[in-house]
């Protein structure tokens, strides 16, 4: 689904990122975790062509991000749900519009009740009419998670999603990544959480990659 | 581009609408410059209309007749006007032809040098009006025998003065045509520049729409149909109180038909409704371009 091949990246000064290779086979449930700065956020941009890598290859549903005109990228983005680290609403329109936001740019009509579904899903049922800023930080990262399966993806990409959350609330929204995953659903989930992660090895077969020193290592079991 | 685009733009999209924030002083910027340059625009229109009108006017009036002017010794003025109404009256393709009475002479001349014109002290040249057939006549051939009958008559088809009026009456309307090409254009200046504005306001708005896989066309969209409506609507207001203003021009009719109003007339009262559809669509086109170039810009 996602397959990188030497890829390195730059945001113009020396390399953040170097030399990486990497492959998401459908239906992974694949942990990034470093320490802050070490490019998790720039690796999962890469991987939503938000950014394009400076060197190497990379492949997102078998095509070659070079070659994907702004409208291919749009149409790749529909098969990915993204959680970005800072949410990314439309703080003017209320929670649902937001919520179905997805849908509506591919000129789809997102069921009500689906919505309804979600919104319970990810326990937000009351805040549908809430405008996003009336939100807490952990209300938008469950509602981020809910944008980001509304068009049922193939991938689900998460940037922290546990960042602004206290543990219970963590190890919920770890818990709908799971289902998620257990739908057939490729997961790659950023955080430099290491409790989430050994929390979630005791659901899921999930493997652990590491950014250290500008390269990315599959970690062992020792976390 | 689709005709589908336009057809969109009327349709509408409440959803789609919703995604670009209501911002307030694009918005009023872009009516207002639409409601100005529209009531300009009327202005102009009124004035290349009415050049337009003036040039047939001249034209018509003064194609059908000409005038024999005779220079002579008062002595010889009597013979050589008859001889020139002689020859006048032989010469195929004249319908008819008419010395001119003092009186008429006078009045002619009155509102050029005053009434106290000393009609008789000066050496005032003795006219002939001459009315054309529908068949026309051989001008050189007339000018060659008035040479050879009557050597003060100069034949005067007022070809000679009516040319650079139909001239200054076509530039007047090139005038007027170029003032509307130009209050299009710079409409669709500043409909660019607020279009930009908003697009730079609402980048974030326009990166979580590319983020959750909106295409250009998508966003674009949103943007052209707000500033096309904005536009659409600010003209209508200038397009009406530019008619107003119209409307209230004082009449120039009273000389004698030879000047025209610069109101419209008739059916000419249509033209300005074709403005807003206009305005409408430079708005249309100038916000699609600037959306797209701007997209690109942003992500
Ligand atoms: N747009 C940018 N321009 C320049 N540098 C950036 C930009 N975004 C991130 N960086 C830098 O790249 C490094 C990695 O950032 P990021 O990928 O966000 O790390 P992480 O998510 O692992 O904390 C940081 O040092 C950050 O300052
Ligand atoms: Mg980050």
């Amino acid at each position: 689904m996602i397959a990188f091949e030497n890829v390195a990246y730059s945001y113009g000064g020396g390399e953040l990122l170097s030399e990486v290779s990497l492959r998401l086979a459908p239906g992974s449930f694949h942990f990034l975790t470093g320490p802050s700065g070490a490019g998790k956020s720039t690796l999962l941009k890469l991987c939503y062509a938000e950014l394009l890598p400076t060197a190497g290859h990379i492949t997102l549903f078998d095509r070659d991000v070079h070659g994907l005109d702004r409208d291919e990228v749009a149409m790749l983005r529909r098969r990915m749900g993204v959680v970005h680290q800072d949410c990314q609403f439309l703080d003017h329109l209320p929670l649902t519009t937001n919520l179905t936001l997805p849908a509506a740019v591919s000129g789809r009509q997102a069921e009500a009740a689906d919505l309804k579904d979600l919104l319970g899903w990810v326990g937000l049922s009351r805040l549908g009419d809430a405008l996003p800023p009336q939100l807490s930080g952990g209300e938008r990262q469950r509602a981020a998670l809910a944008r980001a399966v509304i068009m049922s993806p193939d991938v689900v990409l998460a940037d922290e999603p546990t960042g602004n959350l206290d543990w219970d609330m963590s190890l919920r929204l770890l818990t709908l990544l799971v289902e998620l995953n257990k739908m057939g659903k490729t997961i790659l989930v950023a955080t430099h959480d290491l409790n989430l992660i050994r929390a979630a090895k005791q659901q899921v077969p999930a493997r652990v990659l590491r950014i250290s020193k500008r390269r990315l290592q599959l970690a062992g079991a020792d976390l | 581009m689709k005709f589908s685009a336009i057809t969109d733009i009327l349709r509408g999209d409440k959803q789609a609408d919703r995604v670009v924030p209501p911002s307030g002083h694009t918005a009023w910027l872009t009516s207002f410059t639409a409601a100005a340059m529209t009531f300009l625009a009327v202005f102009a229109l009124a004035l290349s209309l009415a050049t337009g009108r003036l040039a047939d006017r001249w034209g018509d009036a003064l194609a059908h007749s000409a005038t024999v002017r005779i220079s002579a010794p008062t002595g010889q003025l009597d013979a050589q006007t008859r001889a020139v109404l002689d020859v006048l009256a032989t010469t195929p393709g004249i319908a008819r032809a008419r010395a001119m009475e003092d009186a008429e002479q006078r009045a002619l001349l009155e509102p050029w040098f005053g009434p106290d014109l000393p009609l008789d002290a000066l050496p005032i040249p003795r006219l002939i009006e001459v009315t054309e057939s529908r068949e026309g006549y051989d001008s050189e051939g007339l000018r060659q025998r008035l040479a050879a009958e009557a050597p003060g008559a100069v034949l005067d088809d007022h070809t000679r003065w009516r040319r650079p009026l139909a001239v200054a009456a076509g530039r007047l309307r090139l005038l007027g045509v170029t003032s509307i090409l130009l209050i299009g254009g710079a409409m669709a200046a500043m409909i660019t520049l607020a279009a930009n504005a908003s697009l730079a306001a609402n980048s974030q708005v326009i990166r979580v729409l590319r983020l959750v896989g909106a295409r250009d066309a998508y966003i674009v969209r949103a943007f052209v149909r707000r500033f096309t409506l904005r536009a659409l609507a600010g003209s209508v207001v200038g397009a009406v109180l530019g008619m107003i203003g119209v409307a209230f021009l004082p009449a120039a009719d009273m000389a004698g038909g030879f000047l025209t109003g610069l109101g419209f007339q008739g059916s000419g009262w249509l033209w300005p409704f074709l403005l807003p559809p206009l305005a409408a669509m430079v708005a249309f086109f100038a916000t699609r371009f600037a959306a797209f170039r701007k997209l690109k810009e942003l992500t």
